[in-house]
């Protein structure tokens, strides 16, 4: 430090033709810490940012490969360069985070048309998946695949369950089970998605979800709500068996079933006669 | 009496130890199927077999034991697993263990007490006759009698006045519950126009729930759904009564999309739409919206209103759309009411026109 101050320290000294004792120099110091500081975090900060530019502006090559990749599997419904056709929307703008969901979950390329594209086993690799979206992403911006501190799962957990029950839990249930829609659709359960996917479903709004973006929900609420629903996976319920979290109506027909049932059978087999 | 030729006829009629049909009724069919008795006693293999005999006897007395085993088991586990720690995992293995000892505990016990009648106790079929209900004439003179005897000894038949008074204690006496049950209405206002009015009003900013920060226009992109609650809230009086009102879901469109009937055109904001999140059904939260279909789904009875209609009813028990909230932005760019909904909220009440 003391050799990094040298040069300020000098000027100050010439100017003012004082020593180190000056009140000013206790405040150049300060100030010149501080900005050191700054600059060092920021430098780090930035660091994934560049990074991930570097995916998004990626090599032409990776573009070229995306394109590839797009016209063998997606361009019959999306159209040639993206424009979208009658039976599939427009991808220009949706970013590559839209994609990184919907082909890194399976949901897409859909083996075929219904209410919903269900998640199903990850058709294409991941380097398939990464030119894929680079080639999307370079046709118009869109959402980044979100990294570092965006998808920490060490938020608040509590803050983000409040925030999960205000704009989550009507679909997704309140332990994140997922639940019904209409006409065949539904909001599938959250156990197992990795928080990028979370971010990016959030972000994207894939197929009837609405869209959260960063100034209805910031990305540390996001954050948040990510620590919540990995919270609520690694500790079991208090309760016991939660019965796949379904509530009421599932709780109560296993009584119905199972209870109902129990007691039926003690009662025949307390007033049959024994042998 | 003269009815012998009647289907039916007065129980005290017939001799007591001779009625036929089931005793304890006041009425007796007189063609009553006859009682064909029991079928004849069969010996269980406890009865016939020794081993078997004591077989069950130690069936019993092993149930019983694990019932005793039960017990220390649960107050063992009471003391193992204590809920000392604010871990709410110790909870779930504290009950778990007690519980599994209590069930045994109790089952042990039934089951070997079923077990031990049903297979070891005398089974010797046989009848208790439940007496007539109709008492006899004696009793029944016996009865009278106590009744007068007690009026002449209270004065309750003589002393009018304090009979009286006695009835309107009792009558006065429940009268207090119903005023503290009207204490539960809204005091100092009339409940019809309670529930027809929320906190919205002209300029009154739409904010976000559970942070209470406005929300701009911009902010709302498409297909987005915002949660809103009215800027305020946390300050008014009544809160949860006022956001029970006041939930607002606000939803972007393509305003192309928007079918608004006139005099609604201006409602929106470039296609931002907002509408009472409580149930014209029986007032659950709607919220269930969908970006591509422009649905919004009631979870409680699957009512479904199209956003692109003014929320009209597409499906299910509600009987209206949902009110929606005139919007606009103010000089800020903030979203603000234009006034409040132009129709009460939530589900209908008996006043509602």
């Amino acid at each position: 430090m003391p050799k990094l101050n040298a040069p300020s320290t000098k000027t100050a000294r010439k100017n003012r033709k004082v020593g180190r004792r000056h009140p000013l120099a206790t405040v150049a110091l300060i100030a010149i810490g501080l900005g050191l500081t700054g600059g060092v975090y920021a430098a780090v900060n930035a660091a994934p940012a560049t990074a991930s530019a570097d995916t998004t502006s990626a090599s032409q090559q990776q573009i070229t490969e995306g394109q590839k990749v797009f016209e063998a599997n997606c361009a019959s419904c999306h159209g040639l360069n993206a424009v979208g056709s009658a039976n599939g929307p427009s991808l220009i703008g949706v970013g590559a985070a839209a994609v990184d969901f919907q082909v890194g979950t399976g949901r897409m390329p859909m083996a075929a048309s219904g209410p919903q594209a269900p998640q199903k086993p990850v058709q294409l690799n991941d380097t398939q998946i990464a030119d894929l979206a680079a080639y999307v992403a370079s046709l118009a911006p869109g959402p980044a695949i979100p990294t570092g501190p965006q998808i920490s799962t060490n938020g608040d957990a509590a803050q983000g369950a409040e925030l999960f029950r205000i704009n989550c839990a009507m679909c997704h249930n309140v332990a994140g089970a997922g639940g019904a829609l209409t006409e065949g659709k539904y909001a599938p359960p959250l156990a197992g998605v990795t928080p990028t996917h979370i971010y990016e479903a959030m972000i994207t709004g894939p197929q009837n979800m609405p869209v959260f973006n960063d100034l209805n929900l910031t990305p540390a609420q996001k954050s948040d709500i990510i620590t919540y629903l990995t919270y609520i996976q690694q500790n079991p319920s208090p309760g016991g068996y939660a019965l796949e979290d379904l509530g009421p109506v599932s709780e109560g027909l296993f009584l119905w079933i199972f209870g109902l049932g129990a007691i039926v059978g003690l009662a025949v087999w307390i007033t049959a006669k024994s042998n | 009496m003269a009815k012998s030729d009647s289907a039916v006829e007065h129980a005290t009629d017939a001799p007591d130890d001779v009625r036929p049909g089931d005793p304890g009724t006041g009425i007796v069919l007189a063609d009553a199927p006859v009682n064909p008795g029991f079928p004849p006693h069969r010996p269980r293999v406890t009865d016939q077999d020794p081993k078997k005999n004591r077989s069950a006897e130690r069936t019993v007395f092993t149930l019983f034991y694990i019932s005793i085993a039960g017990s220390i088991w649960a107050v063992a586990s009471y003391l193992a697993f204590p809920i000392e720690s604010g871990n709410l995992a110790d909870v779930r293995m504290s009950t778990m263990y007690i519980g599994i000892g209590s069930a045994f505990a109790l089952l042990g016990i039934g089951i070997g007490a079923v077990h031990w009648a049903k297979a070891l106790m005398s089974d010797k079929e046989g009848i208790d006759i439940r007496h007539p209900i109709h008492g006899s004439d004696e009793t029944r003179q016996t009865a009278i009698e106590i009744f007068e005897q007690a009026n002449e000894e209270s004065g309750f038949g003589r002393r009018t006045l304090i009979r009286n008074t006695l009835i309107g204690a009792l009558v006065a006496f429940p009268l207090p519950a119903v005023v503290l049950f009207r204490g539960l209405a809204p005091q100092n206002q009339d409940p019809v126009v309670a529930l027809s009015h929320t906190m919205w009003k002209q300029g009154l900013r739409l904010t976000k729930d559970p942070s209470g920060l406005p929300i701009k226009a911009s902010d709302v992109t498409l297909g987005s759904v915002f949660h809103v609650i009215p800027d305020g809230l946390y300050d008014a009086p009544d809160m949860l009564e006022e956001k029970g009102k006041a939930a607002v879901l606000l939803m972007r469109l393509d305003p192309g999309d928007l079918h608004p009937s006139p005099g609604r055109e201006s409602w929106a904001y470039n296609g931002i739409v907002a509408y009472s999140k409580i149930c014209t059904h029986v007032g659950c939260p709607v919220a269930l919206y969908e970006q591509n279909t422009h649905h919004l789904l009631c979870p409680c009875h699957q009512s479904q209103f199209d956003i692109t209609h003014e929320a009209e009813v597409i499906f299910g028990p509600a009987s209206r759309p949902l009110p929606q909230l005139p919007i606009t932005i103010d000089a800020e760019g903030y979203l603000v009411a234009q006034s409040d909904f132009h129709e009460p909220v939530g589900p209908s009440f008996w006043e509602r026109s």
